[in-house]
C-alpha cells in the first residue's frame, strides 16, 4: 500500500492544470503563504491529491490552494496564498 | 520501459526537464491522465520514456498497446522551474532515482547536442542492473555517471550498492564550494533523502531543484 | 475529442445495485489525503462532542470501553472508485450521541490536521455512522485515518473523515473543507451528488 509520504508530490505535478487555468507557466512563480509568510516557487510547495487537490506551504503546512474539478467546472481557492509573483 | 516518439502538430519545442500531461479517452468516454517527463533533447522532437507499472492506469496501455498511428492528447510542455537550458554557468549535479532519470536525461542530451562544456555529473539510483535505462548512451554523453544499485548487483559489480546517503553524496557530488546547480528527481522519499544529504554537505537549499514523481502510472 | 484506440483503463464495472452511477470497482484501497498524516499519541487523543448542553469527551481508553461492533459496508469515493464489503470495527455514533443532550440538526466533524466535513444528524444516526478504529481485522492504519476515523458509508467517502477528533453540533448546515470548495453539501452517491449544483 502506498503511504501518504510517497503520495505527497510537489507543484510540478499541477503545472499542467495551472497552465490550463491561467494560460501561463506557474511552476517557477513565487507564492507567499498567507499563514507564515514563506515565499517559494510553486514547484516547491507540497501537493496532495485527495478528493481534490490541496497545495500546502512546504514550511508550515498551511493550506494555500484547493482545487476541485468536476462536470466541466473548476473550483479554485487561493485564499491561503497571500500573493503570487507573476511575470 | 518504452520510449514513445510523438508527433504533435504545431509543437513549438520544449526545454530540457519539462514534462507533458498525456490524456487517454476510451470509446465510452472514460478518461485517464498522467504526467510524463520529456526524455528527448529540445532539438530532437518529442519523446517520452514510460515506465510500465503493473497496476497502472495509463502506462500499461502506452507500453503494451500503443502503436504507430495511435492518437493521444498531450498538454504542454509544462515546467519553468525544473529546467536546464544550457546557458547557466554553474556545474550541474543530476540526482535521479528510478524513472526520475528521464527528465535529467533530457538535460544531459541537451548538453551534448549544444556542445556545452559545462561540467555535469549524474548520480543514478536503480534497483538492479536490469532497471538501469539509457545505459549505453550514458557512456557517450561526456558526463560522469555514478551508479548505485540498491537491491541487487551483478557479479563483479564495483559501483555503489546502497540507497543514496550523505557519504555517497560526499564522494560523488560537486563540492559545495562550487555552488552547483542541482536537479533531483524520483519518488518523494528519494528526493527528500537526496536533498537532505546535500544540505548536510553544505549545499544551499536554493541551488537544489526537485521534482517528485508519484507511484501511480 | 481524441479516442485512443484500444484504451480501456483498469476499471471494472460492478453490479448496478451495489455500485452507484459513475463509479468503478477497485480491489485495492487507494490512499487519498488532503495533507500529511497526523500522529497524535493515544495518551493525548480524545473524541469530543461539543455544542450540546455540555461538552462531552472520551479518552482513547474510554472510547474503546464503549460497545463496538463489526461493520461490513460498501464505500464509494467521489473520485469514482468503489470498494465492496469492506470490514470495519467501530463505535456507533448513536452510542456517542446518547451521552449528549442536544437539539441540533447538523454536525461538523473536526479532525487532526484541520480537516472538517459537515453532515445532517439524520445521516449520523440510526445505525448509519460509526467512529471506526479497526479495518479488516487490524487496527486502522494511520494512512487510512487511524487511530480512528468517521465512517459514513452511505455518503461519498470524503464525509468519512480521517483522524476524526469530534463532532460540533450545530443548528445550521455549514460547509466543511471540501463542501466549501465545490463538493456537494450532502454527497449521496446514489443521487450522484458530487459537486455544487448536482
Amino acid at each position: 500500500m502506498t503511504g501518504i509520504a510517497e503520495l505527497k508530490l510537489d507543484g510540478n505535478a499541477i503545472g499542467g492544470l495551472m497552465l490550463e487555468l491561467f494560460g501561463v507557466e506557474l511552476t517557477a512563480t513565487p507564492c507567499v503563504c498567507a499563514g507564515c509568510g514563506a515565499r517559494e516557487e510553486m514547484a516547491r510547495l507540497d501537493v496532495y491529491t485527495g478528493a481534490g487537490i490541496v497545495v500546502r506551504c512546504c514550511h508550515c503546512e498551511a493550506v494555500m490552494i484547493r482545487i476541485v474539478q468536476g462536470r466541466g467546472r473548476t473550483w479554485l481557492d487561493l485564499s491561503g496564498a497571500a500573493s503570487l509573483e507573476l511575470g | 520501459m518504452k520510449t514513445l516518439e510523438l508527433d504533435v502538430p504545431g509543437w513549438a519545442g520544449h526545454r530540457a526537464g519539462q514534462h507533458v500531461d498525456v490524456r487517454l479517452t476510451a470509446e465510452d468516454g472514460y478518461q485517464a491522465q498522467r504526467s510524463y517527463s520529456i526524455a528527448s533533447a529540445p532539438s530532437d522532437g518529442l519523446a517520452l520514456t514510460v515506465e510500465r507499472l503493473d497496476d497502472g492506469e495509463v502506462s500499461p496501455y502506452l507500453v503494451d498497446e500503443a502503436r504507430e498511428g495511435d492518437q493521444l492528447e498531450v498538454r504542454g510542455p509544462i515546467g519553468g522551474y525544473f529546467v536546464w537550458d544550457g546557458t547557466e554557468t554553474e556545474p550541474v549535479l543530476l540526482v535521479a532515482g528510478g524513472s526520475g532519470v528521464v527528465p535529467v536525461m533530457a538535460m544531459a542530451r541537451h548538453r551534448a547536442r549544444i556542445g556545452s562544456t559545462t561540467p555535469m555529473r549524474l548520480i543514478y539510483s536503480s534497483r538492479s542492473w536490469d532497471d538501469v535505462i539509457y545505459r549505453d548512451e550514458l557512456e557517450t554523453l561526456g558526463i560522469e555517471v555514478f551508479q548505485t544499485l540498491t537491491r541487487e548487483q551483478p557479479p563483479g559489480w564495483s559501483g555503489y550498492s546502497r540507497r543514496i546517503d550523505r557519504e555517497l553524496l560526499a564522494e560523488t557530488a560537486w563540492p559545495a564550494s562550487q555552488s552547483p546547480r542541482v536537479y533531483v528527481c524520483g519518488s518523494t522519499r528519494f528526493v527528500d533523502a537526496a536533498a537532505d544529504g546535500l544540505l548536510e554537505l553544505g549545499y544551499d537549499a536554493g541551488w537544489i531543484r526537485t521534482e517528485r514523481f508519484g507511484a501511480t502510472g | 475529442m481524441v479516442i485512443s484506440r484500444g484504451f480501456r483503463g483498469k476499471r471494472r464495472d460492478g453490479p448496478p445495485d451495489r455500485v452507484p452511477p459513475g463509479q468503478y470497482l477497485t480491489d485495492d484501497f487507494p490512499v487519498l489525503s488532503a495533507g500529511p498524516t497526523p500522529h497524535t499519541p493515544l495518551e493525548e487523543w480524545t473524541f469530543s462532542i461539543r455544542g450540546g448542553a455540555e461538552l462531552v469527551s472520551w479518552t482513547w481508553e474510554e472510547l474503546r470501553g464503549l460497545p463496538s461492533e463489526p461493520v461490513t459496508v460498501d464505500i464509494h469515493c467521489v473520485t469514482r472508485w468503489s470498494k465492496l464489503d469492506t470490514v470495519w470495527e467501530g463505535v456507533s455514533v448513536d452510542t456517542l450521541l446518547e451521552a449528549v443532550e442536544h437539539d441540533a440538526a447538523y454536525a461538523m466533524a473536526f479532525c487532526d490536521g484541520g480537516y472538517t466535513t459537515n453532515l445532517p444528524l439524520e445521516d449520523l444516526t440510526d445505525g448509519k455512522a460509526w467512529v471506526a478504529f479497526g479495518y479488516d481485522g487490524e487496527p486502522l492504519d494511520p494512512e487510512h485515518g487511524g487511530p480512528a476515523r468517521l465512517l459514513v458509508p452511505h455518503l461519498y467517502f470524503w464525509k468519512s473523515a480521517k483522524w476524526v477528533r469530534g463532532l460540533e453540533l450545530r443548528d445550521e448546515d455549514e460547509p466543511g473543507f471540501w463542501e466549501s470548495n465545490g463538493y456537494h453539501l450532502r454527497g449521496d452517491p446514489w443521487l450522484e451528488q458530487r459537486y455544487w449544483g448536482d
